[in-house]
């Protein structure tokens, strides 16, 4: 059975091999400080405790204050799971550094979640949507999106009122201030293909 | 061949027609006419081919179809007539009334001409071909040269078609249709010349009189003629194995991707009708034409030679059926690497008998069965030794998947 | 004089009958060597993770079954297991039995689509397929029996599986199980030594182990490479550390080993079907769950071993009805990391044949 580590083992862990990272254990996942995740990444990645050698699963949760990066990270030679999050709190630009030079896998993952999420990542190296198209507005599961998937549902946690007009996707509320640039039209006249 | 040479003889339906240019000969006073019955010939001739292609295309349609579904355990069409057999009928009237859609960018004379000038080689081939005995519309004594030379026009219209598409795909399809059909010319010309060598003959009716003569299909004799003349013409044809020209489940159609409709017929038309014309040469030279052994005294010859033709089509399909397609530099490397050095050796060896033949004079019943057991001898150890020269066993060997049960102890470090 | 060359740009896809779905690559080719090679994905894009946060965990089933259209049981598994993780719900024994069952199925009417389409893309005009597919077909038939639908076919729930089996599915199955060795035995016959697919095949869209475990990979392409990882047997869910089955294993990473692997997992599920139609225990088949379950406030991360991977949904619960987040780890997505480093430097035929090989399936990719 694969097991599950609690977030002290892997936070105790990576306080012995990376001295002065920002590690939080809370329940079986390990909360890092977003400047210390590469170095704690490749840590565990190299590391003959841990070996954490795949990184299985990279998403994000929007949780209205703060948006968390998830990463399931899993040892094939000691089979066992980690769990790391991250935790970003400025929504207008929400940056966490890349973990593309430790594990390549995470490269399509995360422009999932910039896609999705809106969350950018530092250091990867060709960050562009990949879902919806360039030029798109807004992030979709974002908790704000259109207004839908309204957090009115959720009790006790603060919300966003549905927009009453603006309906459409490329003028519809969205995060940033300023409107994302559209790409040259394809069918245009002189198209490059 | 005996019998009555009324032209009500259809054994050789070359008499009704010699009956008629008697006629059209006779009237005025014998001398004035000559040039009607010359025209009315060639007209006749042209008529039955053009008449013959057509029929025979739409039975090779429901055919193909029909013998590859078989192969892929599930019945071909047979909802439209009695066994499917109106099928061919309606893709051809589905075919016409579609919107012909050109590109915009393309050159659009040249878009238009392809699908027309593709058909004038395969017709120009069939003219040639021995229905029957002394039964072709052209009676060409260099016919061998002559279907290698208007054959290999194929090409040029590829290139035509899949440049006038400025499409990536077509172009793409072409080149490699152009790059394939000029290296197997070599390997097909050579095989065929192994058959002109032991035949002295190159007009195909000539060939056939020589297997009569001799009592003897050319096959046995040269067997790795026919093997190397079957491979090179069906990649000359671009059926699988070899269509990587027009590989659908790659480049989607290849160079002919950008015509719909009728243009498309004529492409699709023109493929089965090349394929007819190579299995009906295959039929003439290696199989005894319209000779079987004496049969054609009783059964006309076009039926036995019609029969050969579609048993070497049946072949032809069965390959389409089963084999997967190669990748254009394992083809061409094999045209170049390995045909083209057996088939130079087998002329070799071809000379070296009939120069034995010929000059020593030895009597035919001794030598063939001797020169059938050295070549099928020769061709196997040729084709084994070969292989093993280019450690193809090694390379090729199949393997299975090692099965692991308790995976963590194999789990990388 | 020299001649010049430029590269050009061909885009395989979105229509393409080799793609798998909507999928496009942008190739910049020179001649026939591809250059550069670029996929954008979006084109199946349904938004299914952020329509399941507005149904309750129950109506999400249906989504994990139109992502993988093509393993719906497994997706389905993997959904109800996260939940029951979450709720921390056990499910009887029956239960367990028949969602293996189903999922051993599944997986073998996958890969005989999966071995199918691979050898179509290498050109072999659709014979293995269909010799494949009647086989499909049978496997498809038993599913209707059971859960009334063939492809999406929504039968797991949570705390077990939707319906027990009708009379008539035992014999049918058992039916099914006596004649399928010699059916894999014909289709090792006529493919394992067939030349040209392995001159198609070997050494094409190779892949390393180290590469492979980097890039996330998973599934039958990570076996190929040599890597042991199936996580019936180092994580084993449903009563799979009950069977006794092997795990098949390549060398070099390569499409021909990705089919190999393939084709000995229908050998290895097979073996798996026969041990638990023999031990199918009775009992109930599913336990009482409310209509719109709330888990407590929390997050679990379930995985399945499904035919194209791991298969790992992500749940978090903030106590409601419905998921405040659902993540599908998707194995089609990820298996496509590595599709630049397999393609660049190769022809665009051997592109086709290594892009076939991963064996994806749009829905998954997209969701």
């Amino acid at each position: 059975m694969t097991l599950e580590l609690t977030g002290e083992q892997v936070a105790g862990r990576i306080a012995q091999i990376v001295p002065g990272a920002r590690v939080e254990a809370v329940g079986l996942s390990c909360y890092v400080h977003p400047d210390d995740l590469v170095a704690v990444a490749t840590a565990a990645r190299d590391d003959p405790e841990l070996r954490f050698q795949m990184l299985t699963n990279l998403t994000a949760v929007d949780y209205l204050t703060h948006f968390e990066v998830i990463y399931h990270c899993v040892s094939l030679a000691k089979n066992h799971l980690g769990l790391f999050k991250v935790r970003v709190y400025d929504r207008d630009n929400a940056v966490v550094p890349s973990v593309t030079s430790v594990w390549w896998g995470a490269h399509l993952q995360e422009r999932e979640v910039y896609d999705l999420m809106g969350i950018r990542f530092e250091g990867h190296p060709d960050l562009r949507r990949l879902f919806l198209w360039e030029g798109f507005a807004g992030h979709p599961l974002r908790k704000d999106f259109l207004g839908i998937s309204g957090a009115t549902r959720h009790a006790g946690l603060p919300h966003f009122p549905k927009q009453e007009q603006g309906y459409g996707v490329l003028n519809g509320p969205r995060w940033s201030a300023e409107p994302q640039p559209l790409p040259p039209d394809p069918f245009a006249p002189g198209a490059p293909f | 061949m005996i019998g009555l040479s009324e032209w009500y003889d259809l054994r050789d339906l070359g008499n009704p027609v010699h009956a008629l240019l008697q006629w059209i000969d006779g009237w005025g006073d014998g001398s004035t006419f000559h040039w009607v019955a010359y025209i009315v010939s060639g007209l006749i001739g042209a008529a039955a081919i053009g008449l013959f292609l057509g029929v025979i295309m739409l039975f090779l349609i429901w055919l193909e179809r029909r013998a590859v579904a078989r192969i892929q355990i599930r019945r071909g069409p047979n909802r439209l007539g009695p066994y499917g057999l109106l099928q061919p009928l309606a893709d051809a009237l589905k075919l016409m009334q579609k919107e012909a859609i050109a590109p915009r960018l393309g050159d659009r004379v040249v878009y238009t001409l392809a699908p027309l000038v593709i058909f004038i080689p395969t017709l120009l081939v069939f003219a040639v071909l021995p229905f029957g005995n002394k039964m072709q519309v052209a009676n060409i004594n260099v016919a061998v040269l002559y279907i290698v030379a208007v054959g290999s026009a194929t090409p040029l219209v590829v290139f035509m078609a899949g440049w006038s598409s400025s499409n990536k795909y077509a172009l793409l399809g072409s080149m490699r249709a152009v790059a394939m059909a000029i290296s197997y010319e070599i390997p097909m010309v050579l095989a065929l010349l192994a058959m002109v060598l032991w035949t002295g003959h190159m007009d195909l009716n000539g060939i056939v009189h020589w297997q009569q003569e001799h009592h003897v299909w050319l096959l046995f004799l040269q067997p790795l003629a026919l093997l190397i003349y079957f491979i090179s013409a069906s990649a000359e044809l671009n059926r699988t194995p070899t269509d990587i020209a027009e590989a659908e489940s790659e480049i989607v159609a290849g160079y002919h991707i950008e015509y719909s409709g009728m243009k498309f017929g004529l492409f699709y038309a023109v493929e089965m009708a090349n394929a007819l014309a190579v299995s009906a040469l295959i039929a003439t030279l290696f199989l005894g034409g319209w000779w079987l052994y004496g049969l054609d005294r009783w059964v006309p010859g076009y039926l036995i030679f019609l029969a050969k033709t579609l048993l070497v089509y049946n072949l032809l399909i069965l390959t389409r059926g089963t084999l997967p397609r190669l990748r254009i530099d394992q083809l061409l490397a094999f045209a170049w690497k390995y045909l083209l050095p057996l088939a130079l050796v087998n002329i070799v060896v071809v000379a070296l008998e009939v120069l034995l033949w010929q000059q020593n004079g030895l009597a035919q019943e001794v030598f063939f069965p001797v020169c059938v057991v050295v070549n099928v001898a020769l061709s196997v150890a040729l084709i084994v030794g070969y292989s093993r020269a280019f450690d193809r066993r090694k390379i090729m060997a199949p393997r299975r998947a090692r099965l692991v049960q308790d995976p963590l102890a194999y789990m990388p470090q | 004089m020299t001649i010049r060359t430029e590269p050009f740009v061909v885009n395989i896809g979105p229509q393409h009958p080799s793609t798998h779905g909507v999928f496009r690559m942008r190739c910049v080719l020179d001649g026939e060597t591809v250059v550069d090679a670029d996929m954008v994905v979006g084109y199946l894009h349904r938004s299914l993770e952020k329509l399941a946060e507005e149904r309750t965990y129950t109506q999400n089933i249906p989504f994990t079954d139109r992502m993988d259209y093509l393993s719906a049981m497994s997706g389905n598994l993997g959904y109800v297991m996260a939940v029951e993780k979450l709720a921390g719900i056990r499910v009887p024994e029956r239960a367990q039995y028949l969602r293996v069952i189903m999922a051993e199925l599944q997986r073998i009417a996958n890969h005989s689509m999966a071995i199918g389409t691979f050898i179509n893309d290498c050109g072999a005009w659709q014979t293995p397929l269909m010799w494949m597919f009647a086989e499909r077909e049978k496997i498809l038939d038993l599913f209707e029996m059971t859960c009334g639908a063939r492809l999406t076919c929504n039968y797991m729930r949570i705390g077990g599986v939707a319906f027990d089996i009708p009379d008539e599915f035992i014999p049918a199955i058992n039916s099914f199980l006596a004649d399928f060795p010699r059916k894999i035995d014909e289709y090792e016959k006529m493919l394992l030594e067939n030349e040209i697919l392995i001159a198609r095949a070997k050494g094409n869209g190779v892949i390393t182990k180290e590469m492979a475990i980097n890039a996330s990979i998973t599934g039958p392409m990570l076996r190929s490479t040599g890597v042991p990882y199936d996580i019936r047997k180092v994580d084993p869910y449903a009563v799979y550390d009950r069977f006794d089955f092997a795990i098949p294993v390549g060398e070099n990473g390569d499409s021909y080993d990705r089919f190999l692997v393939r084709l000995a997992e229908l050998r290895e599920s097979h073996k798996i079907l026969v041990q638990a139609v023999r031990d199918l225990p009775g009992g109930p088949y599913k336990v009482d769950v409310p209509l719109a379950i709330r888990p407590p406030v929390g997050e679990a991360y379930a995985r399945v071993e499904s035919p194209k991977g791991e298969l790992g949904f992500y749940l978090v619960s903030d106590g409601g009805a419905a998921p405040y987040r659902f993540h599908v780890r998707s194995p089609s997505l990820i298996n496509l990391s590595l599709l630049r480093e397999m393609i660049v430097g190769h022809s665009v035929a051997d592109a086709i044949v290594a892009f076939g090989s991963i064996d994806i399936v749009l829905g998954e990719v997209d969701r």
